[in-house]
């Protein structure tokens, strides 16, 4: 039986270009449905009841939710091919702990660099470079967060990097300036033909959120 | 080579008594360590520099943090009595559960309470819970107790009592059916009294955390 595979997801979320790096990474054909997230589809509201949220993939009728779940189905299901978390109980720990802790720490506080102004985007500022000093830490000398090979880390973290023009300029620094490390780090994840045909232009996600705060009235 | 296993916890914790419990579900020896989150030890300071925060489950010297980490961490090292399913979307299933617990739910109660339109607060609450409950067997794993069962107990013994705590109407038999059972069978089991505080204790320590918070600047 041939395998159905359909992913709700928009175009500009970082959780969803999660789910995309690693379909592509695994070589996985699937359906693409990009949603529009102000008229959610029946379909949507169905497969995610809980948070009507996307990613969700769809494989063969039966939905999995929340990006870092999925990544971590998608290696189990296809792990004859391109392991994306390590074999090792502890290093997997190890991944696991960092891919949560971009989750718990790294959209919460760029959402706070440029829908913020003044005193509370200061702080937020302060912040953000505080957790990307964390995360540099944890790069080390290394040349990916799982050592040598691109993996579940790296795939969490990178497709924030679609997004960093937008926070450097909404918040008036220099990712490269403050953060060289991780530029490097990105650039050479960037070489990943997953990750450069997944990212989508930052230009492009900038003007996307320019559109956004105008119709929030954040300016 | 001889197992050092070391969990630096603390007794009210509901983060931290999931560890004991999967670590006795597995009949692991441990070392535990209470720590005084008013005062951290360096210990603690040195295992979870990134969050400092327990659990902290300390392995052959190596430490694992964040208490669902923690859970798969045990879970595949030691591999008898499995904990999570072992089909790739009945483990996604768990996986998402436990987080609605730790995200969802959580932030939910933290609303009830806080006090601001709690009828409200309380409505939302009763819909997640319900949610969770569609989720149930005779336990979430199944037949036996198992990864979500494990990550509940914050709900079967934590988020009730706050129910109490608050004054607000507690989980009935008659509103919860499926999980008042469950949180029964879970009374009835010794593992599971073994690794969680005795109410008369937790309750003080509960209204004591939830007064410092309605009372704390915002």
């Amino acid at each position: 039986m041939a395998d159905e595979i359909v992913l709700l997801d928009f175009w500009a979320s970082m959780f969803g270009m999660r789910v995309r790096i690693a379909l592509a990474e695994k070589g996985i054909k699937y359906q693409y449905k990009e949603e529009d997230l102000r008229n959610k589809s029946e379909l949507l509201l169905k497969m995610n009841p809980v948070h009507k949220k996307i990613p969700v993939l769809i494989h063969n009728g039966k939905p999995v939710c929340e990006s870092l779940i999925i990544v971590q189905y998608i290696d189990e299901v296809w792990k004859d091919r391109c392991p994306l978390l390590p074999s090792d109980p502890y290093q997997r720990a190890q991944a696991r702990f960092w891919a949560d802790f971009v989750d718990k720490k790294v959209y919460d506080v760029s959402r706070r660099v440029w829908t913020t102004k003044g005193e509370e985007q200061k702080a937020a500022k302060k912040e953000f470079f505080e957790t990307f000093k964390i995360l540099e830490v944890e790069l080390g000398e290394k040349a990916f967060f799982g050592g040598e090979s691109f993996g579940f880390v790296d795939l969490s973290l990178i497709t924030f990097y679609s997004w960093f023009h937008a926070y450097e300029t909404f918040g008036n620094f220099s990712m490269e300036a403050e953060c060289p490390k991780i530029i490097t780090w990105a650039k050479r994840c960037l070489q990943r033909e997953s990750v450069a045909k997944t990212l989508p232009d930052q230009k492009k996600v900038f003007e996307f959120i320019v559109e956004m705060t105008k119709r929030l009235g954040v300016e | 080579m001889v197992e050092e296993v070391k969990l630096l916890g603390m007794w009210a914790s509901p983060f931290s008594r999931r560890i004991e419990l999967a670590l006795k579900l597995k009949g692991i020896q441990y070392e535990y360590i209470e720590e005084d989150l008013k005062n951290k030890s360096p210990l603690l300071l040195k295992y979870n520099p990134v969050h400092r925060k327990v659990p902290v489950l300390v392995h052959n010297g190596k430490p694992v943090a964040e208490s669902l980490v923690i859970l798969e961490y045990i879970d595949e090292t030691w591999k008898d009595n499995p904990l999570l399913p072992q089909d790739p979307g009945d483990r996604a299933s768990a996986r998402f559960w436990a987080r609605f617990i730790d995200e969802k739910l959580s932030a939910a109660v933290r609303k009830v309470i806080m006090g601001e339109e709690r009828e409200k607060a309380l409505e939302e609450y009763f819909q997640l819970l319900k949610m969770l409950e569609n989720e149930l067997k005779d336990f979430f794993g199944g037949e036996s107790l198992g990864y979500l069962d494990i990550a509940a107990m914050t709900v079967a013994f934590w988020f009730v009592n706050v129910q109490e705590v608050v004054g607000v109407e507690p989980l009935t038999e008659e509103k919860f059916p499926i999980l008042d059972k469950w949180i029964c069978k879970l009374q009835d089991m010794d593992v599971v009294n073994e690794c969680r505080p005795p109410k008369e204790k937790l309750l003080p320590h509960m209204r004591a955390h939830v007064e410092a918070s309605q009372s704390a600047p915002k």
